[in-house]
């Protein structure tokens, strides 16, 4: 499979991801390049293999119902660029809605 | 039954599936340990994992676990005992790690089925789609700040189960009886509180119209901000209406997202979440597979309470209840036991019209939950008791209830104290009546004249005298011989 530039540019929007026409160039044969580069494992037949989801032969591991965490407003506040009255605060988020 | 858009071209029918959003009932979050208390200080339920510091990992809270299986067979589900969680890619402020943690190809719960009460007394059965476990996200306020966004993150990471149900549903009506239905699921499991208001529960409208008779499905479109069982329905009929006079007028209905604004009473397109479809889902990294055993499994079907359609139709068979009196009864857990408290060793009939008609009748005037009831189930059962052994009649006993809801006080005592005991002796009320048509025998000339309203006349006398102890039957009886 080959990426072509409008994929890049796609991809990289999801992203968030600026990009410009110089580097989508260079970028869509590099990314194109590790596809089919990967995809030589699709030559092998896995018909009869389960998806591998584990490679170490740990049992899942989960917690019990217990509130053991939290209460740390000024923790998780300290690293923001911008925070009032125990808000996280952002620019303004406008649903563009039309019609 | 179902609901249809008269256009102008024709009749068309309404399709409509529902995605709900429960929040599990849990102390604490689906993959850390900070409370999921409702109403909290902002950013005070928050672990690192929820607010997504770099090398966090989340650890599945078992109990949630346990919460979806005990969901998925209250919905007569299949219970998936390999499911997976994958990464749901998109940036929204409230969502911290850009990823929302959730469940695609492998649910932990497959097809199920629910039934829906239908106006008419018929039952409808719902198909469910699957349900999955998820994050909720934090929470944006918009509005208290001219420039600013503010975020709180103490529901980021909240267990959700997302309920999909079939496109099964045809009109407004059936939507909020399932709505009622699901919800009277969940709190009958202690799965889910079923709290809309306080967000709790939400509901995602997916909604497409075709002429009556088409098999093939319409384009739907998803409403989104549905935030009660009164917005899903105001919402369902705008849009019904919008999709019809758009293809009757030519143009397409476009697949996309749109928002329910309630204070406009329209739905309007969502444009910028288009883009953000493109999920890119993949399986997460950070956990690995759910594995259950179905031993554990059959160990919870053990522990699951009879749930509300099977209480229905046990009412119905064994009380001999209609289904409407049978469906007000087991609309709440504690008022089904309520009722089975008094009628228990009782006329299970009569049992139900105290319930229902003047129990239910006075608690809701006083803003009461059956839980908060003055009248205990014993003392209802008492004050019935009288009733059916003839120490009081009914319209006695309406005001002596009236005392108990005020005072607490045992049936058996305040008709004591007030001596409200029905008299059933014969000879007492003889001589009352004798006294009565001795004292009107222009009345007594007219009625055996013919005019046999005066009965009624004569029946209020006795009992005015009595002050309406004497047994009604009694009276009659002894009234027809002496005017016969």
């Amino acid at each position: 499979m080959s990426m072509d530039k409008e994929t890049v540019r796609k991809v990289a929007s999801l992203a968030r991801l600026r990009v410009t026409e110089e580097e989508l160039d260079k970028f869509a044969p590099q990314l194109s390049g590790i596809l089919e580069w990967i995809e030589q494992l699709g030559e092998l037949d896995t018909s009869n293999v389960e998806p591998l989801s584990n490679v170490v032969d740990i049992a899942p591991v989960s917690r019990q119902d217990e509130i053991n965490d939290g209460n740390i407003q000024s923790a998780i506040l300290a690293n923001a660029p911008e925070a009032q009255s125990g808000y996280f605060t952002v620019p303004k988020i406008i649903e563009q809605a039309d019609n | 039954m179902a609901e249809t858009v008269k256009g102008d071209t024709g009749t068309w029918e309404i399709v409509i599936g529902l995605e709900v959003h429960a929040q599990a009932i849990s102390n604490s979050k689906l993959f850390s340990g900070a409370s999921t208390a409702f109403g909290a200080e902002p950013n005070s339920q928050v672990s690192f994992v929820d607010a997504a510091m770099p090398g966090m990992l989340p650890v599945l809270n078992a109990y949630c676990v346990e919460q979806a299986v005990r969901t998925g067979l209250g919905l007569n589900a299949k219970i998936n005992l390999h499911s997976v969680f994958e990464r749901k890619n998109y940036f929204y402020p409230d969502l911290p790690q850009g990823y929302q943690i959730s469940q695609y190809q492998h649910p932990i719960v497959g097809e199920g089925v629910i039934e829906i009460d239908m106006p008419d007394g018929s039952i409808k059965k719902i198909g469910i789609e699957r349900l999955h476990l998820e994050q909720d996200a934090g929470k944006s306020l918009h509005d208290q700040h001219p420039k600013k966004s503010y975020v709180d993150l103490n529901r980021s990471g909240n267990a959700l189960m997302e309920i999909v149900s079939r496109p099964d549903l045809r009109g407004a009506d059936e939507a909020s009886a399932y709505l009622n239905k699901l919800r009277m699921i969940l709190r009958y499991l202690e799965t889910c509180d079923g709290n809309m208001e306080e967000g709790s529960m939400r509901a995602d409208v997916n909604l497409s119209v075709r002429p009556m008779g088409e098999n093939k499905l319409g384009t739907r479109c998803e409403i989104k901000n549905v935030n009660s069982i009164k917005a899903v329905q105001m919402a369902i009929a705008y849009e019904a209406q919008r999709q019809v006079e758009l293809i009757e007028g030519g143009g397409k209905i476009a697949q996309e997202t749109r928002l329910w604004d309630p204070a406009k009473g329209v739905t309007r397109s969502m444009r910028s979440k288009e883009e953000a479809h493109d999920y890119r889902y993949f399986p997460d990294p950070d956990l690995l597979p759910v594995t259950l055993q179905s031993e554990w499994v059959n160990e919870i079907k053990e522990t699951l309470p009879e749930l509300p359609d099977e209480k229905k139709h046990r009412f119905i068979k064994d009380y001999g209840l209609s289904l409407y009196d049978a469906s007000v009864l087991i609309s709440e857990r504690a008022r089904a036991a309520y009722f089975e408290d008094v009628a228990k060793g009782r006329d299970a009939k009569l049992a139900a019209n105290w319930v229902i008609n003047e129990l239910l009748g006075l608690l809701n005037k006083n803003g009461k939950s059956i839980k908060e009831s003055p009248i205990s189930a014993p003392q209802l059962g008492g004050l019935i008791d009288l009733i059916s052994d003839e120490t009081i009649s009914g319209k006695i006993a309406k005001d002596v209830f009236a005392e108990m809801f005020e005072t607490g006080k045992d049936a058996a005592a305040i008709v004591e104290d007030k001596g409200l005991e029905q008299v059933t002796d014969t000879g007492a009320i003889e001589a009352v009546i004798d006294e009565i048509l001795a004292a009107n025998p222009d009345n007594v000339a007219a009625y055996k004249g013919g005019k046999d309203k005066l009965f009624g006349f004569f029946v209020g006398q006795v009992m005015k005298q009595t002050q309406g102890k004497a047994n009604p039957q009694a009276v009659n009886e002894i009234l027809k011989t002496k005017l016969g």
